[in-house]
């Protein structure tokens, strides 16, 4: 099976962001990026599947400028067998826009399985996966929380609000990964090596349109700062008062 | 003055709270472009057209009832169809979901069909004079807010079903019906099984109040404490850290956090969760929140409008007790 796995690099999920003088996006000095989390698990996934299977090729992709190669490599040292950058000076905020320059590499690839993350942790959006597959024509499945292939099908299972469904799809199609799905594997100091001279291709991203801009970016208010009304199960009943009377939940 | 369409989610046939919101929304905006019409799309199994009462009272001017055997349940495919269909025959000015499970599948979809820029998850809804729209999106896991622009003449935009408040007016619908697009029975994506979670509760996304256990509860018996006090609540979700999800004591969709479910109540009842960064990401916005914590160090009690340090196993049950004397009083 060949599949691909669009990835992307993102800050730290963990940074305490400031806001760029620019008032336009966050102050990345000093702020650690890496593989987004559910791009890791998609990569992870098609490693898996891979490994089952016994044979194939796993080809990792990703927009952006040359600090991206670093993301694609981490793919490839934990087993990816090559990797495409699709050079943008910066990511647009616009997920078609992306989505456009992934089909356009996608196409005609041959892929039978193309993997995502279900979101990013910058935009939070959720948009390119599914884009993508629209704009190739393919099958999507979003937010798959387990996936199975055989025989051409696929099986994936999605966590909705309250529930979950069992869906089943022919291939080839796009499947975006929810958390929970499996582990990341980190990188042996051998694979780590083996991947440098493994192949990285770059090229010029074909963009569609921006028509999605950022026009500011600002920090949440802060809430109120938090208070301690008492200990143990004597402060359940000011509690409560405080709930009806001040919160007026109930 | 330009026209918005919006889907109106449902799930079992009954109307979602998300897509009552999602009209909201719709209405805000068909108003602010100086008096347009909300057009509601509904799709279900035949008598889900019966909704649009409701949906009038809700915002909608228009109905359009998209009625199918084979849309008893959502059909992803046919129903992105049907929108993209509709939207064409009109002149929308935009096409407003829900961010649910729901909306996060068809927008998308919906945007690369009409080759029409989409936002995601929007809270706030600017200015929408010309060919330009405002809105407000939280991004980096809601740490940070994202204004941005959408140019041209349409755009497809998708609502947190927490951001604004369901409409309630005497305004009566119009119906129309429309057949499906695309064949309901011929999507290539096929539903082979729904598993429905916990009986008698709402869902996380629907529910006012929210109940959450964490590792402080110490075992995975003891979270039936936690479900004791959501049921005292009567109206209560109930959720958990990723820590509890990860070691198998609730299940992976009941996460509340960064990489799980986003969530904001009216009231967050934190159980036995210290705070990390990971879950505050996922619920910081809640209007009220309290905090049961045996350290009074905590960082949870940095952001809980109320909060009790002690032991979790002792404080619950009195909660819940005394929850229901309360109710039971007013």
């Amino acid at each position: 099976m060949k599949i691909a796995v669009c990835i992307k690099r993102t800050p730290d999920s963990e940074t305490r962001f400031r806001i760029a003088s620019t008032s336009r996006a966050v102050d990345e000095a000093g702020v650690k990026f890496d593989m987004d989390d559910f791009a890791s698990y998609a990569v992870e996934v098609a490693l898996q599947l891979k490994e089952k299977e016994g044979k194939g090729e796993t080809v990792v992709i990703a927009l952006g400028p040359d600090p991206v190669q670093e993301t694609l490599r981490k793919a490839m040292s934990m087993g990816a067998d090559r990797a495409i950058q699709l050079k943008v000076d910066a990511v647009p905020f616009d997920g078609l826009a992306v989505a456009k320059a992934l089909a356009a590499e996608l196409q005609g690839g041959g892929y039978d399985l193309v993997l995502f993350g279900k979101h990013a942790f910058d935009t939070s959006a959720g948009i390119v996966g599914t884009a993508t597959a629209e704009l190739l024509g393919l099958p999507v499945v979003t937010a798959a929380s387990k996936l199975d292939i055989a025989g051409g099908r696929g099986t994936a299972r999605r966590e909705l609000e309250g529930a979950a469904e069992i869906v089943e799809f022919p291939l080839p199609a796009v499947v975006t990964i929810d958390e929970g799905i499996a582990r990341p594997r980190y990188p042996s100091l051998k694979n780590i090596m083996a991947a440098k001279k493994k192949p990285l291709e770059s090229k010029a991203a074909q963009l569609g349109p921006v028509r999605v801009t950022v026009k500011g970016m600002a920090l949440p208010p802060d809430r109120p700062a938090g208070r301690i009304i008492g200990e143990g199960t004597a402060a359940v009943s000011e509690l409560v008062r405080l709930l009806h009377s001040e919160a007026k939940v109930f | 003055m330009a026209n918005v369409l919006v889907f109106a989610e449902t799930r079992g046939g009954e109307l979602r709270k998300a897509g009552l919101v999602a009209l909201a929304a719709a209405r805000k905006l068909a108003d602010a472009t100086g008096g347009g019409e909300v057009h509601a799309v509904v799709a279900g199994a035949p008598g889900v057209a019966a909704r649009a009462e409701e949906l009038g009272h809700a915002g909608a001017d228009v109905v359009i009832a998209v009625e199918h055997a084979a849309l008893a349940n959502f059909d992803r495919e046919s129903i992105a169809a049907t929108i993209v269909a509709r939207a064409r025959g009109g002149s929308y000015r935009a096409i407003v979901l829900g961010f649910t499970a729901q909306g996060r599948d068809l927008g998308p979809r919906v945007a690369a069909q009409l080759d029409a820029p989409l936002v995601s998850d929007i809270i706030e809804l600017g200015d929408a004079s010309g060919d330009t729209l405002t809105v407000k999106h939280p991004g980096y896991a809601n740490k940070v807010i994202i204004e941005m622009t959408i140019a041209g003449p349409a755009a497809v935009i998708s609502v947190r079903p927490t951001a604004f408040a369901p409409i309630r007016a005497e305004r009566k619908a119009r119906v129309e019906s429309m057949a499906p697009a695309a064949d309901p029975g011929a999507s290539r994506v096929k539903v082979k099984e729904v598993v429905e979670g916990a009986k008698g509760r709402p869902d996380l996304a629907d529910a006012p109040i929210i109940v959450a256990g964490g590792r402080g509860l110490k075992a995975p018996e003891n979270f039936k404490l936690v479900e004791e006090l959501a049921d005292a609540f009567g109206n209560a979700a109930v959720g958990a850290t990723r820590a509890v999800t990860d070691e198998g004591w609730r299940p992976h969709a009941d996460q509340i956090g960064q990489t799980g479910r986003q969530v904001s109540p009216q009231l967050y009842v934190a159980v036995g969760i210290s705070g990390a960064i990971q879950h505050l990401a996922g619920m910081r916005t809640s209007k009220t929140i309290v905090a049961i914590n045996k350290d009074r160090e905590a960082p949870i009690f940095k952001v809980a409008d109320y909060g009790i340090v002690g032991d979790v196993l002792e404080i619950v049950p009195a909660l819940t007790q005394a929850v229901r004397e309360a109710k039971k009083g007013h």
